[in-house]
């Protein structure tokens, strides 16, 4: 195991958690981002929406950050020196991951941040269950992907 | 000053998810190939996040209120249903092909392409639909 990648997730795994603390400590809110965008686009207006906007620009210009310092923290594992990887899929497959990933995300109302961080860390019982379920389902679906249809092909 | 406070807290989980590898999807999708060449690093990530929060909440919620909001707005449900249990399943499934969950979706908008552009208009309109269903 790489020690050096190890503690670089270490790092970006507290970071993650004092926003979680952050943002509870300023306006009483869970750092959910499925929750935090969706209500960002197809909520009507409750005074709650500037907030959401900025934290939207935070969220994008964190990497940013990394990138025009050079990159040299990023932790992107076949191109060191890069922040942002590549998507894995071409535009179909992305299509439908976008999809599935709105729809569970909404329907199951939060994502690996509201329920597996935030509500883990609340010691929710919903939220540990949806997290179990979504990390499972991923698993299988990536052993399909890489086992079963990459390897017939 | 709520603008602010938002802004911070979402640079900070920008540069934590870009810092602990998160805004590449095929480092998670490493996690996720338990079959494969393993890459544990998101258990990292996960375990840093999830320990700090759990410490600092409890911290947070001893002041009885947030600096800028009148009470803490915490989910209440405890029942496990079909939309909770159903939506958790798709969403795996999308997790899986993509490798992206949707903060990390976000916070790659910096280098955006057009399969990640296709995911995060097809992610918008999975919350359309769900808020429909």
């Amino acid at each position: 195991m790489d020690m050096m990648t190890s503690l670089q997730g270490l790092i970006g795994g507290v970071l993650i958690g004092l926003s979680a603390v952050w943002l509870m400590a300023a306006l009483g809110r869970i750092a959910g981002i499925s929750g935090i965008l969706s209500g960002l686009l197809w909520e009507r207006p409750d005074g709650d929406s500037a907030w959401r906007l900025t934290f939207l620009l935070g969220l994008i210009s964190g990497p940013l950050l990394l990138m025009l310092t050079g990159g040299g923290l990023g932790n992107v594992a076949d191109s060191p020196g890069e922040v942002i990887g590549a998507p894995v899929g071409g535009v179909g497959t992305m299509l439908v991951a976008g999809l599935l990933v709105g729809l569970g995300t909404g329907l199951g109302s939060g994502c690996t941040s509201g329920h597996g961080v935030c509500g883990m860390a609340r010691l929710s019982l919903r939220s540990l269950v949806a997290t179990l379920i979504f990390v499972a389902m991923a698993m299988a679906t990536v052993y399909v992907m890489q086992h079963i249809v990459e390897g017939a092909q | 000053m709520k603008t602010l406070m938002g802004y911070l807290a979402g640079l900070l989980f920008g540069l934590g998810l870009a810092i602990g590898g998160m805004t590449d999807p095929a480092r998670v999708i490493g996690f996720l190939d338990i079959a494969g060449d393993w890459d544990p690093t998101l258990i990292f990530v996960f375990g840093g996040a999830v320990v700090t929060t759990f410490i600092g909440y409890r911290l947070v919620w001893k002041r009885g209120t947030p600096w800028l909001g009148s009470r803490f707005a915490l989910p209440t449900r405890r029942d496990l249903d079909a939309r909770l249990l159903g939506g958790a399943a798709l969403f795996g499934i999308g997790w899986g092909l993509s490798g992206y969950c949707p903060g990390p979706a976000v916070a790659s908008i910096a280098d955006l392409s057009v399969p990640l552009t296709a995911m995060l208009v097809a992610m918008a309109g999975g919350w359309w639909l769900a808020r429909r269903v």
